[in-house]
């Protein structure tokens, strides 16, 4: 099972990186998470992708707002726990009708071991909702790839703001005994 | 106590917009907008009406996307006030094409003209520094503000300027507010067809 369960830790961050690349993302806004290292050391060697290191969500929020308006395409990568900072900033996505692609790793839902995230974890979807984002969910590392593909197309096509909530099922259990 | 500056802010704004050349243009939401606007509408301006403390991040994005261009971010001292986490985030990804004009009232001008920080002494061109912006400067006088507006545009960024203006009202000029509306404006004129894509 543990087995099982780190190897589709190496498979799915890549996976998610292809479908980026595949979707001509070039900007990656992020505040580091542990379930993202993967992905963010990915895109921080890919050239032809530019990556921001935020103090904040919202900051990636507004970033790229400004990214769409002058004609490329970006992904924010961050915690359910950051859901929370960015959603009077998501008012520009929904009066603007700008396209944006959220990849939200979940804290606070399942095999949590810090009481003090399931607060925001529990209102992650909802919150986002109520700011107008539409929001998918994969639960499983096999549904990732076509969920975040899915996503992307949505966003960009539709011009509206998706979220993919990466369920703490995904990344494992989080050890705390080191 | 620091002297007063005599700065209007309507004159500030329209002298940095008045050589813009093919320059992209953010304005903070409040007065700056208006402002902006009041100095010449044009399509290359993305009028904000919200997103409070997020104009310098959206200037971050443009600049990512436009290396080309210079890309001006004005907004007010309340706006970037709220994001100053903002100011180590750019410095630190240091982009060349991106400069910040603060049009420092030291008031939140929206709403009643209560003081803001930098009107209790906040330092922002110091925090500016702190973060690492190669150029920081806060301006007071016309003569400085004549200096600083070629730097605006043209030096190595990202270039941060605090204006200090009087905290008087500016007469009401209002850009179009659609969001939609102005999203297509700007990327229209800066994409052409590719902007409906």
């Amino acid at each position: 099972m543990q087995t099982d369960q780190q190897t589709k830790a190496t498979v799915w961050p890549d996976q998610i990186f292809d479908v980026l690349k595949e979707a001509g993302v070039t900007q990656v806004a992020y505040v580091p998470d542990a379930g993202h290292s993967k992905l963010i050391s990915r895109c921080e060697a890919e050239k032809s992708m530019h990556t921001v290191s935020l103090t904040t969500e919202e900051e990636g929020v507004a970033m790229l707002a400004g990214s769409w308006m002058g004609g490329a395409k970006g992904v924010l990568l961050m915690q359910s726990s950051g859901v929370g900072n960015c959603i009077n900033m998501l008012s520009m996505f929904q009066e603007c009708r700008l396209p944006l692609l959220m990849l939200v790793t979940m804290r606070g839902v399942w095999g949590e071991f810090n009481p003090w995230q399931v607060p925001m974890g529990g209102s992650t979807a909802s919150a986002l909702s109520g700011a107008g984002v539409i929001v998918h969910s994969a639960e499983r590392a096999e549904d990732i790839r076509d969920t975040v593909h899915a996503s992307a197309l949505l966003a960009f096509q539709t011009y509206r703001p998706v979220a993919v909530l990466i369920q703490q099922s995904v990344i494992g259990f989080k050890n705390w005994s080191k | 106590m620091k002297k007063q500056s005599a700065l209007d802010r309507r004159k500030v704004v329209a002298a940095l917009l008045a050589d813009r050349g093919d320059a992209l243009v953010v304005t903070g939401l409040g007065s700056p907008t208006y402002d902006a606007y009041a100095a010449g509408d044009h399509d290359l301006n993305f009028y904000l009406w919200g997103g409070m403390g997020g104009a310098a991040m959206v200037g971050l994005g443009l600049a990512l996307a436009q290396p080309k261009r210079r890309v001006l971010v004005i907004t007010g001292d309340g706006e970037i006030l709220m994001g100053l986490g903002s100011l180590a985030t750019i410095a630190v990804d240091a982009p060349k094409n991106l400069a910040i004009a603060v049009i420092d009232n030291g008031h939140y001008g929206e709403t009643g003209m209560q003081r803001a920080h930098t009107g209790r002494g906040v330092d922002i061109t110091g925090m500016a520094k702190a973060a690492g912006f190669k150029s920081a400067t806060t301006i007071r006088t016309q003569a400085a503000l004549k200096l600083w507006i070629s730097k605006f545009h043209r030096q190595s960024g990202p270039v941060f300027g605090d204006i200090k203006v009087t905290a008087v009202a500016a007469p009401m000029a209002l850009p179009v507010r659609d969001g939609t509306a102005i999203k297509h404006r700007f990327r229209t004129a800066l994409l052409g067809a590719k902007a409906l894509e």
